[in-house]
């Protein structure tokens, strides 16, 4: 009797879907004839699709709601286990890093670009995911710290000439300062209040650096910045972009190193502690302004330090890079990948920005998929591709202590 | 056995709205103390003025740590005071549901341990020694509260009985001399609230802590408290022993209403 009240709803869906696409699908005005043409097969199609596409989802949504009920094997992702199976683990590292390491010498300039790209986001994920995924402060200003990175390197080289590699801690530090400043100010917000504010300080930086022509020459912009000089020898082009992949590679292994360690400190436990329950964070004596304010500053400066990366890397800059759209997209990596883990952050970053570049060819409808395949990721798997996994410990009794 | 803890003259307002008007309390060490009352009688804001949740309107909150000095602690943080030794559990149990059951008392340990980014970053010497100590106390703890055979579960998973629990074994994470215990016994079965007052008093008996707890469960409070204060309309209205109290027409007449008053 389920089946009769399904069909009936698929056949309102797809009723729905015929009405709304009338106009489009259906009519069409010949200019030139002067007349209509009414294309009544379209709406068949229409109708016919949307009715089975509807069936699909339910019968997906279903899915989803019965194994939800079921055991704990299931919550463990297949790749998960795949991971920490110790016997995998190492031949599974090794086909990565030697790929990895490669990769600059088998594929073209192009790839290595987009690669380079991917893992520069990475590095704003990892960074992003300290103050969303671990403290859980929403912030939709990130992109704020990465043009302060990023200008860090063009002011300073195009005023003093200071080099890549002296400005690149440098550009950390001003984004750990930002992240602090910013800090202060919102340290009684929580949820959407903070989301609203971090976003007008992403705006703010955003505007004056659009209209402070003296100090950041406006629209027009920063050319000209140096790539980074590999021991004073200034390399080809090719040459060029395959250091910069492996210069990135080493970052986005020192920012995972960094971020693994931190996650599994105290200061990480205090994180996930302020996450979990303000109140009863502070009631186990944690600070939640020093907290609060050590979550900002440390993932500020992953976004700092990637600014000064994307300023060489692009060797132009102007404040049209550091929109809004692009603190979406660092915080849909976040969130697609699932919050609070690394593994979770990188094959986000894959996904997301692989996505778009490789749908090119699909050029009219690349933004249209992209779409669908974030609404879809966010009903079915809302926690994110990888579930954070907490960290267990080994004890010589738990064997006699369980039941 | 002194005074550590001192309330004297303590209000509360919302608003308008007075929820605690000239309160004074005092715990002796060493004691188990109950504070009753109605519904709406302002313990919890009580408990939440002495915690630093809330900034008292008027009055003095005053500790004496044993082997201290005695201090004044009104308007402090929460996290300054629990780590002056008051730990506290919540009416409505506030674990952290997304860390495990070993997560939760690693994360009451943080106000005894000291490793900071850096360390975090480099692991030195200290901070492992540290961090391997912090394993090891609270592994000890959750065994001393019969939790320690689902160290790895996170602490949603657990069943209703063990969070309460769970939370109580977090606040001794602390190490706190005064425990404050908001509605331990809430939704807790007779059995298990039977094993609460075993609990309650090894906790006393064993780790040397005071303890001073709201409860609506009369059989516990009478069975366990040394010394009882009734609150009412944000006014104490008695204080006495459990025998006194049982007996007192101002308590029942809150509790009951006039025509119960023999």
């Amino acid at each position: 009797m389920i089946k009769l009240a399904e069909m009936k709803k698929s056949f309102l869906v797809s009723l729905w879907f015929m009405f709304l696409t009338f106009p489009v699908m259906v009519i069409r005005v010949n200019p030139i004839e002067k007349a209509v043409e009414w294309r009544w097969v379209n709406m068949l199609f229409i109708g016919a699709g949307s009715f089975v596409l509807s069936f699909l989802w339910r019968y997906l949504l279903r899915r989803k709601e019965a194994g939800r009920g079921s055991g704990k094997i299931r919550n463990v992702p297949i790749f998960w286990r795949a991971v920490s199976e110790p016997k995998l683990r190492v031949p599974a590292l090794a086909a990565v890093s030697v790929f990895a390491a490669a990769f600059p010498f088998i594929f073209s300039a192009y790839q290595v670009n987009i690669m380079t790209t991917v893992l520069l986001y990475i590095m704003l994920g990892l960074g992003l995911n300290i103050v969303v995924g671990l403290a859980g402060l929403l912030d939709l200003g990130y992109v704020a710290f990465y043009a302060v990175g990023a200008y860090s390197y063009a002011l300073l080289n195009h005023h003093l000439g200071l080099g890549f590699w002296t400005v690149l801690p440098f550009g950390a530090l001003m984004g750990a300062v930002f992240g602090i400043l910013l800090g202060f100010p919102v340290l009684r917000l929580r949820g959407d209040y903070l989301a609203i504010v971090t976003l007008g300080f992403g705006e703010i930086i955003r505007l004056v650096l659009e209209n402070w022509n003296e100090f950041s020459f406006g629209p027009s912009g920063i050319a000209n910045i140096p790539r980074p000089s590999f021991f004073g020898m200034q390399l080809s082009l090719q040459g060029a972009s395959a250091y910069m992949y492996f210069i990135m590679t080493g970052l986005v292994l020192l920012t995972v190193f960094v971020v693994n360690r931190l996650q599994d400190s105290r200061i990480g436990r205090a994180w996930i502690a302020l996450r979990e329950d303000e109140i009863a964070c502070q009631a186990m004596g944690i600070d939640k302004t020093k907290t609060k304010l050590a979550a900002f500053a440390l993932g500020a400066t992953w976004a700092g330090m990637a600014g000064v990366i994307f300023a060489a890397k692009t060797t132009f800059i102007n404040p049209a890079s550091f929109t809004f759209l692009e603190s979406a997209m660092i915080l849909s990596i976040v969130v697609l990948g699932g919050m609070g883990s690394i593994t979770g952050v990188i094959c986000g970053a894959f996904i997301l920005i692989l996505l778009p570049e490789y749908l090119r060819a699909f050029s009219d409808f690349r933004m249209l998929l992209f779409g669908a395949i974030m609404v879809l990721m966010m009903v079915f798997r809302p926690q994110g591709l990888i579930s954070d996994m907490r960290r267990t410990y080994e004890f010589e009794d738990t064997a006699e202590k369980g039941l | 056995m002194g005074t550590i803890l001192e309330v004297s003259g303590l209000s509360m307002d919302f608003g308008g709205l007075r929820a605690i008007e000239q309160f004074d309390l005092n715990i002796t060490e060493g004691e188990i103390a109950a504070l009753i009352g109605p519904n709406g009688a302002g313990k919890t804001t009580f408990f939440n003025c002495i915690t630093g949740i809330y900034s008292p309107a008027a009055g003095d909150i005053f500790i004496t740590p044993p082997g201290e000095k005695r201090k004044r602690i009104n308007g402090l943080k929460p996290n300054i005071i629990t780590r002056s030794g008051m730990a506290r559990t919540f009416q409505n149990i506030r674990l952290f549901p997304n860390m495990t059951v070993l997560e939760n008392i690693m994360v009451g340990r943080h106000c005894r341990t000291h490793s900071g980014i850096l360390g975090a970053v480099l692991r030195g010497l200290s901070t492992v020694r540290e961090e391997k100590e912090t394993i090891g106390e609270s592994y000890a703890i959750l065994k001393k509260f019969g939790l320690s055979g689902s160290a790895n579960e996170l602490a949603r998973n657990l069943p209703y009985g063990e969070q309460r629990r769970l939370e109580i074994a977090r606040a001794i994470a602390t190490k706190p001399f005064l425990l404050l215990l908001d509605e331990p016994a809430a939704g807790l079965n007779v059995r298990e609230t039977l094993e609460l007052d075993k609990l309650i008093a090894r906790l006393r008996d064993e780790e040397r802590i005071s303890i001073l707890l709201i409860e609506h469960d009369m059989r516990l409070v009478m069975s366990i408290s040394d010394r009882i204060t009734v609150m009412d309309y944000g006014k104490k209205i008695a204080e006495g022993t459990p025998d006194e109290i049982k007996n007192d027409p101002v308590v029942i007449k809150a509790y009951l209403g006039e025509e119960f008053v023999a």
